[in-house]
């Protein structure tokens, strides 16, 4: 496990979340990512409670994957709040891409709060598997 | 700054040390306020009902239990994990899975037969209207 370490598709090492602020009134949170890799592709799940497709927005800019998502969740009206858990707010969580991700193919589905992100590899980055003939 | 009380025979100028160095022993041993509770959750609520709201993404809806008892709201469940399988290399594992539970205590006395509950993009809303006999009743004053 730890051999293939080196050939990650995604590095994380800066943060750039703290590059640039976001210009809104609710505060910004990054949400919990879990980041897998297979041999044909990246994976990157997160939780992203109370956000639907159409709060959703994914960009791709010079390598920097940037996820955004907006949870819609209007307050019960004329209710007080007697305990907060949790503020709505932003989510924002941005990885740069390694040069075995394909933009091409790149494919984001959301379901109950979880968004999933699959990032392709290129063709020349899956590991190719070398026949052995015998003599 | 909190002065201890007097005690009888005086105060222990060491109290104060003594707290400060637990708590350095409790950050160092990873203890956090994170750990808190899972899922995290809103309660609002006005005369007439409660809403308690839980941030809870990724859990298939069969796999919640929602119980009211007098006046305390539970919420208990599993959330499975969607990890992909075995042939992967996992580079981040922030998320979490397994079996929660968790209690609140409410306001006022709900009527658990007529709560509705909503599951809707990985947030659970819970509407819990008061129950008729913790309704206040006004009660009319007679001058003499």
């Amino acid at each position: 496990m730890s051999a293939r370490k080196e050939e990650t598709a995604i590095e994380t090492t800066k943060d750039r979340a703290t590059a640039v602020e976001l210009t809104r009134d609710q505060p910004v949170f990054a949400p919990a990512t879990d980041i897998y890799e297979r041999d044909d592709a990246v994976l990157v799940f997160c939780d992203m409670p109370g956000v639907d497709e159409k709060h959703l927005e994914i960009t791709l800019e010079e390598g920097v994957l940037t996820i955004l998502g907006y949870a819609d969740a209007p307050a019960p009206a004329d209710h007080e709040l007697i305990y907060r858990g949790f503020t709505p707010g932003v989510f924002r969580r941005a990885f740069t891409l390694g040069a075995e991700a394909d933009p091409e193919k790149i494919r984001a589905k959301i379901s109950n709060g979880v968004l999933r992100i699959e990032i392709g590899k290129t063709e020349k980055a899956q590991p190719r598997k070398i026949p052995v003939v015998s003599e | 700054m909190i002065w201890p009380e007097v005690r009888g025979f005086g105060f222990d100028p060491f109290s104060e040390l003594r707290r400060l160095q637990r708590e350095m022993n409790r950050l160092f041993e990873g203890y956090s306020e994170a750990d808190i509770a899972w899922p995290a959750v809103n309660v609002w609520s006005n005369r007439d009902e409660v809403v308690v709201s839980a941030e809870a993404p990724g859990v298939d809806p069969k796999d919640l239990r929602v119980s009211v008892q007098n006046d305390v709201f539970t919420l208990e469940g599993e959330r499975k994990s969607d990890a992909p399988g075995e042939d992967v290399v996992t580079h981040r594992a922030e998320r979490e899975f397994g079996r929660f539970a968790r209690s609140v205590r409410l306001p006022f006395e709900v009527d658990s037969a007529k709560a509705s509950a909503k599951y809707r993009n990985g947030v659970l809303t819970v509407t819990l209207p008061r129950s008729e006999v913790s309704k206040p009743r006004q009660i009319a004053v007679a001058s003499e």
